[in-house]
């Protein structure tokens, strides 16, 4: 049952991202990103339903589900097996490090009992590591899903995550 | 929130403080705050003023005044006069002459300290980002309009290779020339890039532009588009920027119902089309051909080059790829013209520059000043000076690709062509200052791992390098390492930047390089003696008393 739904989804999601950039080379990314925002990672079932939509013979275009899979499997933000409800993503940088990062990362680890890159069995929390967020100026910072948190302590980070259930 | 309107420098060099200069800070600040003055005008120390004769030196900002000898008694005088009534005091100015070049050189930069000089970042904060009415209340679309319709497109190049503009993404090339080389290639279609995938760590001035003022890049892209006569143009704005990515989305949308992008703009024959990218979390990206690689749905490996961007770029066409702050100055310059602009800045690099500080200093943030300010004037001045009174150890300049800057470089000034010579790189503008507490084995660990991360696997000096040299960096960090592992370092790094297929790789060892040139002994202290002196590394357990370490 879950599957299907999945499916139909899929074919809805890539419609509506072509429909918004075209089937063009330059829409692969931008359609891999929209599923992996709307159900969190690309599953396999997903490529041979945006190679269908993405052939352009008179421009030579020939898109195989290898090629698909290859850009899907190079960029950070994509992922290919499905993730935690709650995705915490540390700044890892150089600037974030010298204002303080390394406790924060120790104190995320500890809270979560989570290792980088894991996530909890129970597929609430996944711990990752990202560049640089672009907010330099607040460091330490991370993203729990979309909210961001600056100026972290090791302290507050038990507070931050009791708000995600 | 305090504004300040002015600053007080005072000199407390060895000779300044032997001429009270203490005594005379201390009563600046009295009289400061006898005056009512202490929210508008900020009091603060200046090392190394470099004169002998004249000493206390005090100088005062904006107006760029150098007094000097200062003594308790006239201060006083200088406050109510020049700070509360806005009179400079001619009688106890230091005499011009006797300025070693360093000080007579800031007075030239009369009326730019401590305000900010914003060309980059001139509407940002001001206007509603999401409006175009208040964009073009503010000189908006006003370039856009004078190219169209005054202007040929080889004027608009004429124009912008006059103002003498040099890339801002970290490579300084000549933007005129860019433009010019690819309006002079055949091909068609031809493209503009945005280049939005600002992943340099501790760089976000780019942000601050797209999401502050939209506009200005949707006005600069399509006057790039007119100067080499393409249609389409790209922002490429990487995944991490969604709401720099909305605010652009947005500002096409409404650029567009206006008809100030499109078909046919402002009446003319010209037709333009912006589409908007995001990128999926890949530093490599920001890479001019990997972006246009992954542009075209593939992974962002970068190509080999030549043929460059200009000749072979997006789809094999000629491209225009231009990073969010260049673009941001096209607007300025078009509209005040190439002289105006070649005023501000120094001689050979002109414009502003907008640099990101951060680190340990009192405030953090980004900054528009004139190029040719000094790394101390910038931590001092706008930095709020280093936090907690710690000692300045070094300074990354230009993100984790950058260079080093050790303290004994604090006084040189930042233009491309300064900083060259000085070895240090101005890169993206981004300044990550360390203070005593910083190791540089701790700091090299974490720079390197970034590049092991962010590798994309093309090419082996890269993809073999930067593993290695990460993990050389570990094992002297816990303690493991030989001395000869240096000089394995110093091979691959070499290596790395000489044979790499494109800057990732060939700025990777950028800091490590400068590491071992300028702190050589302290990584020498980990290996010999098995000791972090800052005591952050594994090996540290209970540690020995701190060794000064140069």
């Amino acid at each position: 049952m879950e599957q299907e739904v999945k499916e139909l989804d899929l074919a809805n999601l890539v419609n509506k991202e072509i429909e918004k950039h075209g089937a063009r080379r330059d829409a692969i990314v931008p359609i891999l990103s929209e599923i992996n925002r709307v159900l969190g990672y690309i599953p396999n079932a997903a490529l041979p339903e945006i190679r269908r939509h993405i052939q352009i013979p008179y421009e030579g275009v020939f898109l195989a589900d290898s090629h698909l899979y290859s850009a899907a499997s190079f960029y950070k933000m994509f992922s290919l097996q499905p993730i935690g409800k709650h995705v915490v993503r540390f700044c890892e940088s150089a600037p974030c490090h010298v204002m303080g990062g390394r406790q924060v990362i120790q104190a995320l680890q500890d809270e979560l009992g989570l290792k980088p890159g894991e996530t909890s069995e129970d597929m609430k929390w996944s711990l990752l590591m990202t560049g640089c967020l672009g907010v330099c100026s607040v460091g330490p910072v991370f993203l729990v899903g979309d909210d961001i948190y600056g100026n972290v302590t090791p302290e507050r980070v038990p507070e931050i995550l009791a708000q995600y259930q | 929130m305090k504004v300040i309107r002015s600053m007080v420098l005072v000199s407390v060099d060895e000779t300044s403080l032997e001429h009270g200069a203490q005594d005379v800070f201390r009563a600046f600040l009295d009289e400061i705050d006898k005056f009512g003055l202490s929210d508008q005008i900020a009091v603060t120390t200046i090392r190394d003023a470099g004169i002998h004769g004249d000493t206390p030196l005090v100088i005062v900002y904006p107006d760029a005044a150098v007094y000097g000898p200062v003594r308790v008694e006239d201060v006083h005088t200088i406050v109510e006069e020049h700070l509360y009534k806005g009179n400079i005091v001619p009688s106890l100015l230091a005499m011009m002459h006797e300025l070693v070049p360093e000080i007579s050189w800031m007075r030239r930069r009369q009326g730019t300290l401590p305000v900010q000089k914003r060309i980059v970042l001139e509407r940002a904060g001001i206007v509603n980002p999401e409006s175009i009415e208040d964009y073009i209340l503010y000189d908006g679309f006003q370039a856009l309009g004078k190219a169209l319709t005054q202007m040929t497109s080889s004027d608009v190049i004429a124009e912008v290779e006059k103002s003498g503009l040099q890339g801002r993404g970290g490579a300084g090339f000549p933007t005129g020339r860019k433009w010019s080389f690819v309006a002079s290639t055949p091909g068609n279609p031809k493209y503009v890039i945005c280049n939005a995938d600002e992943s340099e760590p501790g760089t976000f001035k780019d942000r601050l532009v797209l999401e502050g003022d939209p506009f200005s890049i949707i006005e600069a892209m399509t006057i790039a588009g007119y100067a080499i006569n393409a249609h389409d143009g790209y922002i490429y704005i990487r995944g991490e920027y969604p709401l720099a990515y909305r605010r652009i989305e947005n500002a096409i949308c409404q650029a567009e119902a206006h008809g100030l992008l499109g078909d046919h703009i402002f009446g003319t024959d010209f037709n333009f089309h912006i589409h908007p990218h995001a990128g999926a979390g890949a530093y490599i990206c920001g890479e001019e051909t990997a972006l246009i690689e992954s542009l075209e749905g593939k992974r962002g490996m970068p190509r080999a080059r030549p043929p460059y961007p200009t000749t072979y770029g997006l789809f094999g066409k000629p491209t225009v790829v231009n990073n969010v702050e260049t673009l941001a100055n096209i607007p300025p310059i078009l509209r005040n013209g190439a002289v105006w602009y070649r005023e501000v800045g120094s001689p050979k690099s002109t414009g502003t520059k907008v640099y990101t500080i951060f680190g340990d200093v009192n405030f953090t943030g980004a900054i528009e000043v004139p190029m040719g300010i000094t790394l101390r004037e910038v931590i001092d001045i706008y930095g709020g000076g280093m936090k907690n009174d710690k000692k300045l150890k070094l300074v990354q300049t230009g993100g984790s690709s950058g260079t080093i800057a050790p303290a004994s470089l604090q006084d040189v000034p930042m233009d491309f062509d300064s900083f060259r010579n000085a070895g240090v790189s101005l890169g993206s503008g981004a300044l990550l200052v360390c203070n005593e507490d910083t190791c540089v084995v701790d700091l090299a660990k974490v720079i390197l791992r970034f590049f092991r991360n962010e590798c994309c696997g093309k090419c082996t000096p890269c993809r073999i390098g930067t593993l290695r040299l990460y993990e050389i960096m570990c094992q002297i960090s816990e303690g493991k390492a030989s001395l000869l592992d240096l000089d394995l370092m110093q091979q691959i790094s070499e290596a790395m930047s000489e044979v790499s297929n494109c800057g990732l790789g060939q700025t990777a060892s950028t800091a490590l390089l400068d590491f071992l040139k300028y702190f050589r002994e302290e990584i020498e202290i980990h290996i010999v003696d098995r000791v972090c002196p800052v005591g952050v590394c594994p090996i540290s357990g209970r540690l020995p008393e701190l060794h000064p370490v140069s």
